[in-house]
């Protein structure tokens, strides 16, 4: 029986450490399906995919809004007014030249748009994700007395301007963002993709 | 034992019998029957059974909506409508449930509001600490995870505001976001995850929680109003001198606060039970429409202190961490008070002001964070906050040059 009360502590001690190291790798590798059972289901990916809005009935200076992923995109057809007075305010803006924000590569400039003409936006505010309202024309008053023309975000103050570039001062960081759009026909706008992918 | 229960009666034979095999008999003498706990227990002593009863209340009512409530973007709203409207008692389930998040977390916090008063997170009770605010951390999971349940239009934008925080992690945070919410905004699939935590893991959770704050509680024993440890001093039973079994005394004082809190409880359920758009607001009464922001959303009563201290950060990230950390800095409170007394009846001028300074900056905090931010708003909202965090940073310095009282061996204590 002496032999039996032998303990080898060093085989114990790899044991333990072995079965532990394994025991580990397993309850990981168990984790992944569940934790990844939370990304989007190839259903909402489906539902999230491009869609496409009929724009020939948009007015200049106006705005219409089309759901994409369940967000309210924003078309505003800008007049030309509009658009020269964009570069007449970069004091105002916090990131005039969106080098910052989210948006296409074709968005990263002063009217952000692939069509000056047409801005696209998600309406979707960078603070704390409430929907800006539109405030179109300059010198609103409900907003304030210089009012550029733009957004203006009732749950925090946020203000961004005709391009949805954020006003300093305010609680949102960054610019609105822009999705990936293009133009299939002058008709017809397709939200969720740009051209260079389709 | 089995053999004396043989000549006992047929009630007692059967306890014996199970003790025999459970430990029915100790645990309960353990736990309660023989639990010794401080003679001099005041009025503060009353919220953490209450908490229990609110805690028991809210698993019933919500095993009872369960049966009648349909998880889904499509049924959601029309489901609570249905039960408010049409299900038997449904709208005396659903406001005692709706009420009780809020008296949840008035008891709650003035539980922990009692732990500050008298140094009950100080050694030894550092751990039992831990598990009361793990406990307030599940809570709030809890609370804002059943707020969506609704789908009323605050529920709605509440939950767009709050999952949009983690937005603001670099690099990681959009992918966090859709991650969070199943889809890539809040919709049928949050809402049906939402209901799943809700109503089966984040309960399991906050009851294994319970458990293990009340084996804590009866393993280190209760503070008490004096600060005092009463285990120091023990007769000739072994019980403590200043201690007193906690059944009878005690689950008749419990009792009594049980009473007094239904008192109240149904007073506010059955003739404010939104109490004045505060626990129930009124924006949550329209049907969740995700392209309309309400005209302004603020969220329950009981996450408006936190709330005011993100609004008050100008910069998104910098908000959401400083937000995380006012809920946080409560785990480090027993490392942070370096005071050689527990109770505030002994302690000097110092803690006392800064006790009061913190209880009126989370008043004040948890005001601002209802209303609308206007510039001085927002700058006293700053100001608070700042008086919020001095009060635990601030703390390692005040409590060990405040200028402390004598402690008594006994604790006070009046025969009534």
């Amino acid at each position: 029986m002496s032999e039996s009360e032998h303990v080898d502590e060093s085989r114990r001690h790899f044991l333990l450490v072995a079965t532990s190291a394994v025991g580990a790798v397993g309850a990981v590798a168990t984790a992944v399906p569940f934790l990844a059972s939370w990304q989007p289901s190839a259903r909402a990916q489906a539902l999230g995919g491009p869609v496409e809005a009929d724009i020939s009935k948009l007015q200049m200076g106006e705005l219409m809004k089309v759901e994409w992923r369940g967000q309210a995109i924003y078309v505003v057809r800008r007049t030309q007014e509009m658009i020269d007075k964009l570069k007449e305010h970069d004091s105002m803006l916090r990131d005039p030249n969106s080098l910052e924000s989210e948006q296409p590569d074709f968005a990263k400039n002063t009217t952000r748009a692939l069509k000056p003409e047409y801005l696209v936006l998600i309406g979707v505010c960078t603070h704390l994700g409430c929907a800006p309202q539109p405030k179109l024309s300059a010198g609103d008053a409900t907003v304030a007395a210089d009012w550029p023309g733009g957004f203006y975000c009732p749950c925090h103050g946020s203000k961004f301007d005709l391009s949805g570039r954020v006003l300093k001062d305010v609680p949102a960081p960054l610019n609105l963002r822009v999705p990936p759009y293009y133009f299939s026909s002058d008709a017809t706008l397709v939200i969720g993709l740009d051209k260079g992918v389709a | 034992m089995s053999t004396e229960t043989n000549n006992k009666s047929g009630a007692s034979a059967l306890l014996g019998w199970i003790d025999d095999r459970f430990p029915l008999t100790k645990t309960w003498k353990e736990q309660w029957g023989a639990y010794y706990a401080p003679k001099n227990f005041n009025f503060w002593y009353y919220f953490g059974s209450i908490a229990m009863l609110v805690l028991v209340l809210q698993i019933v009512t919500g095993i009872f909506l369960t049966m009648n409530y349909k998880p889904s973007a499509d049924g959601a709203f029309a489901s609570v409508e249905y039960i408010m409207r049409d299900v038997n008692w449904g709208w005396l389930i659903r406001y005692m449930h709706s009420t009780g998040a809020s008296a949840f977390f008035i008891v709650v916090y003035l539980h922990m509001f009692r732990g500050l008063m008298y140094g009950s997170y100080k050694n030894p009770r550092e751990l039992l600490w831990i598990f009361g605010m793990l406990i307030y951390l599940v809570l709030m999971a809890e609370a804002f995870m059943g707020y969506l349940l609704p789908w009323g239009n605050m529920s709605y934008w509440g939950a767009q505001v709050i999952t949009s925080l983690f937005g603001a992690i670099p690099y990681v945070g959009t992918s966090l976001v859709e991650w969070i919410r199943g889809d890539y905004f809040i919709s049928d699939i949050t809402l049906n995850r939402f209901f799943a935590l809700h109503v089966i893991a984040l309960p399991l959770a906050l009851v294994f929680l319970v458990v293990a704050h009340l084996l804590a509680l009866h393993e280190v024993g209760s503070n008490n109003p004096d600060g005092i440890e009463i285990k120091k001093n023990k007769g000739a039973d072994g019980h403590p001198l200043d201690g007193i079994s906690s059944h009878p005394y005690y689950s008749v004082k419990d009792f009594m606060g049980f009473v007094f809190f239904a008192l109240i409880f149904a007073g506010i359920i059955f003739f404010e039970p939104t109490f004045n758009n505060l626990f129930l607001e009124r924006a949550n009464f329209d049907p969740a429409d995700r392209l309309q922001t309400p005209a302004e959303i603020a969220p329950v009563w009981y996450f408006t202190p936190y709330y005011a201290i993100l609004r008050a950060v100008p910069n998104k990230l910098l908000g959401v961490i400083l937000m995380g950390l006012a809920v946080m800095i409560f785990f480090l409170l027993p490392w942070l008070d370096r005071a050689k007394v527990k109770s505030i009846r002994y302690r000097g001028w110092l803690y006392k002001g800064f006790l009061a300074a913190f209880v009126i900056s989370f008043i004040a905090l948890g005001y601002l964070g209802m209303h609308k931010p206007t510039p001085a708003l927002t700058n006293a909202a700053r100001v608070f906050s700042t008086v919020y965090f001095a009060f635990f940073l601030l703390m390692p310095w005040y409590t060990s040059v405040d200028k402390t009282k004598p402690v008594p061996d006994r604790v006070t204590f009046h025969a009534h």
